[in-house]
């Protein structure tokens, strides 16, 4: 989910946006926020979750990204980078630093399947996710809105001079992709509770399932996903459970190095998206 | 002085399906001046590129002074005597006029970065040649009262003439000028013209890509026309100009000065 | 070096002769400086690479680490001469940075970044999981203080000693970006299509560069070990490459000096921010975006910009 996060924004402005982790943490943080102490029902709690960081992102976009539409690279990692770190502070001095959960969406029972035990909110999470990738899919290939964020980061002057509304595309997709970092935080607290500091760790691996999965293709990224969490597991079993982070990154680095275009991007494309 | 400094034969250049140079076959005579024309698209930057190593060809072989350039990297083209000015100016914009062309003097050049770092007296030596050299290079294009401006600071019309001085400063055997008079008013065209016969009169061979058809005719030494990749028509200026074929594929596409 | 950084550097070494006696032996504040020194050196590296060769890294921390752990586990519990720890965290910060540099170097702008930042967290990661060696997250202590004929090394003389490695360091980069090599770096920053047409090897350089400002962090790593006698993975985590970007962008990534004064502007600062513990990682954040947004070129050359104007 972060991948496609990561994903949408590179489509729409050709930017990797590093604060993408922090929206998925606030994501988790908010809700829990929303139901721990505001005592709200869960789907109204996740509805004004998702719309708050969806705010956010677009603040952030409004205020950060666009007065520095001309900047250099560095600056503009730099900007996300310091949002990030923004980000953070304010949950920290919000929440602290410890670790919070939120109680599962549905029943308590864990389910026996095929030898493995496994929680009802991991349904949760596949079924949301699908619609997500499914919802977003579709958005990017069959609505003119979707098609019109792609043009945007190909050449965002010729895609102004045939009437697109470039600033608004951009500012929806940072809106979306907040929304998209809060759903995913959402849905995983339950089963892996959520800190104020898990934002670069979930950005990273995000990165790298989007990369493995190919930049411009959403589905890759969700499919990539998958792939690295398998070999996190995989791993952890194998080696040190310690060492189970370093194993995204260790993905991400090769993929970078031998294949940037990722196995569903093609390789044209990686060459083409100017930086 | 009939002597061959670039051969290339049965060039081919595949962009996916596109074919952007088609079997070409073509030599470079020492000693003079040597202009591709053809409408846009017929692949004549796209030669450059070739030649210079920056794309590697699908097919055929490039020859340079008895080498193969096939496969080279482009700074290594670069040490075997071709250089190049572009078409959309890449200047260093960051720094000044001279430290450009001063950088033009890096492959006659050795310190490398701890006699750099230790301020070495050979390296000092070196430095004192370099920007000798680049100041050289700057007069002789007449540039010398900009020397200290940074590069992004100069008018269109001295920004390629830069070009080419820091060109000049890797002391090149083969000159490739991608449409240096892009963007020049008659005047400065007309000491562009000056200026590309005093480098030849250096003893340095030019390769030149223009429409300016005005100013191909009168300096050029050979012509080459290319249309969609291939080779149309070679030779004298006089027997291009009457050639049909040639005229027909400029038919319907603005020349300029033609 | 320039004619113009002679005056700036013998102001820095006036100053720092006389610190010591400025602040009457004050060990805080002479600590203070060692630190800032430390990061200065750091920060002088990166400044060599992000802001004359125009790449990016967001791993630094990494070979900072390396540096301190390599002269804090081979003093300790090798009993290796702290000098021959020196040069073996700068050998394995060289190698590993070479390896790791010629493929991520290829990279374009944003994918380089997010490259190192990955590199980096595999070496936090692995300083942390490494407890036999490293001491894992509870750290490595011991580490013996420096000594030299006799003398300890400690207080006002460790401050020489680090700050006559920043002169020298500081020297040899000014050496390199007023010759042949810093003008090929430049050129590549530029322009990496031209310079490579002009004969200059830009992954070769690319790579030089960032091997030599691996190297920077390591001598400030080690330096660091033996200050501190207790290092822990937390001071080489993802916070401190951040920091040090910061550093540098804020300074001004374009020169060298500026680079130092991001070092001093953020070193200082949090002695400043010492009360506000809670606030301190907002506050990071806030200085950074107010800079980035309004002054992206740095302090250093941002004044200067300033200044001119004015004259007009």
């Amino acid at each position: 989910m972060v991948a496609l996060g990561f994903t949408m924004i590179y489509n729409a402005t050709g930017i990797i946006n590093l604060a993408q982790g922090e929206f998925v943490m606030l994501g988790g943080l908010i809700m829990v926020f929303c139901t721990a102490v505001l005592k709200i029902p869960l789907l109204i709690g996740f509805v004004l979750t998702v719309a708050v960081v969806m705010l956010l992102g677009a603040l952030f976009e409004r205020l950060a990204i666009h007065p520095l539409k001309n900047a250099s690279l560095i600056t503009l990692i730099m900007i996300t980078l310091a949002a990030s770190i923004l980000f953070r502070g304010v949950a920290m001095f919000l929440w602290g630093k410890d670790p919070y959960g939120l109680p599962a969406f549905s029943g308590g029972q864990s389910i026996q399947l095929w030898g493995a035990t496994l929680q009802p909110q991991i349904f949760w999470i596949f079924g949301i996710t699908f619609l997500a990738v499914f919802g977003i899919g579709l958005f990017f290939n069959r609505t003119l809105t979707g098609k019109a964020m792609t043009a945007c980061s190909f050449n965002p002057l010729a895609a102004r001079l045939v009437g697109i509304n470039v600033r608004k595309l951009v500012l929806l997709s940072f809106g979306l992709s907040a929304a998209v970092g809060a759903v995913a935080g959402a849905i995983i607290t339950p089963i892996t509770l959520m800190e104020y500091d898990r934002g670069p760790l979930l950005a990273l691996k995000g990165f790298a399932a989007a990369v493995l999965g190919g930049l411009g293709s959403g589905v890759g990224a969700i499919a990539a996903g998958f792939i690295i969490g398998i070999l996190e597991s995989l791993g952890a079993g194998l080696i040190s459970s310690g060492y189970k982070d370093a194993i995204a990154l260790l993905v991400l680095l090769v993929i970078l190095w031998v294949k940037p275009s990722g196995l569903l991007g093609s390789a044209e494309e990686s060459q083409l998206k100017k930086f | 002085m009939n002597e061959r400094i670039l051969q290339v034969e049965g060039l081919q250049k595949s962009f996916g399906g596109l074919r952007a140079i088609d079997l070409l076959d073509f030599t470079v005579v020492k000693d003079g001046v040597k202009s591709v024309i053809g409408p846009n698209g017929a692949g004549k930057t796209t030669l450059f590129n070739l030649i210079t190593g920056i794309i590697p060809p699908t097919g055929g072989v490039l020859q340079f002074a008895g080498r193969s350039l096939n496969g080279l990297k482009p700074h290594t083209i670069a040490r075997l005597g071709i250089s190049r000015t572009f078409q959309n100016l890449e200047l260093f914009g960051n720094m000044t006029v001279l430290e450009n062309v001063m950088v033009g003097r890096h492959i006659q050049t050795v310190s490398g970065l701890f006699s750099a770092g230790l301020r070495l007296p050979g390296m000092r030596k070196e430095e004192r040649e370099i920007k000798e050299k680049a100041w050289e290079e700057l007069q002789f294009m007449g540039l010398e009262e900009k020397g200290v401006m940074k590069a992004s600071a100069l008018p269109l019309g001295e920004q390629k003439l830069l070009e080419i001085a820091r060109a000049l400063a890797t002391q090149p055997k083969l000159l490739l000028l991608d449409e240096p008079a892009a963007g020049l008013n008659m005047r400065e065209t007309g000491k562009l013209s000056e200026t590309i016969l005093r480098i030849r009169e250096r003893g340095i061979t030019i390769m030149l890509v223009e429409h300016d058809m005005s100013l191909v005719m009168e300096i050029s030494d050979e012509v080459l026309v290319l249309n969609y990749g291939k080779k149309i028509a070679e030779g004298a200026p006089r027997d291009i100009q009457r050639n049909p074929e040639v005229i027909a594929a400029y038919l319907g596409e603005e020349t300029g000065n033609a | 070096m320039d004619k113009k950084d002679f005056y700036p550097l013998l102001f820095v070494f006036l100053i720092i002769a006389i610190f010591p006696w400025l602040v009457g032996g004050n060990e805080y504040f002479i600590s203070i400086l060692i630190f800032l020194g430390i990061n200065g050196i750091i920060t002088m590296g990166l400044s060599l690479l992000m802001g004359y060769a125009g790449q990016i890294s967001l791993g630094h921390a990494g070979f900072f680490g390396l540096g301190a752990y390599s002269s804090g586990i081979l003093t300790t519990q090798y009993s290796i001469h702290p000098l021959a720890a020196f040069l073996a965290g700068i050998f394995l910060s060289a190698i590993i940075a070479f390896l790791v540099g010629k493929p991520t170097l290829r990279l374009k702008g944003h994918y380089m970044a997010v490259a190192t930042l990955g590199f980096g967290e595999i070496l936090f990661i692995v300083f942390n999981e490494l407890s036999p060696l490293t001491g894992g997250p509870s750290g490595l202590s011991g580490i013996p203080t420096l000594t030299f004929m006799g003398y300890s090394l400690e207080g006002a003389r460790y401050l020489y000693l680090v700050w006559g490695f920043v002169i020298l360091l500081l020297l040899f980069s000014l050496n390199v970006i007023n010759s042949r090599v810093g003008r090929a770096l430049r050129a590549v920053h530029g322009s990496e299509i031209a310079a490579n047409a002009m004969g200059v090897d830009a992954s070769r350089y690319k790579v030089q560069v960032f091997v030599l400002s691996a190297v920077y962090a390591s001598i400030a790593g080690s330096l660091y070990a033996h200050f501190v006698t207790f290092i822990s993975p937390s001071s080489f985590s993802l916070m401190f490459s951040i920091l040090l970007l910061m550093m540098v962008v804020v300074g001004g990534a374009e020169t060298i000096w500026g680079a130092l004064l991001g070092a001093m502007v953020l070193t200082l600062l949090p002695e400043y921010l010492r009360g506000l513990e809670d606030f301190e990682v907002l506050a990071y954040g806030g200085i950074l975006m107010v800079v980035l947004l309004f002054m992206p070129q740095g302090i250093l050359l941002g004044v200067r910009k300033l200044f001119e104007k004015k004259r007009n």
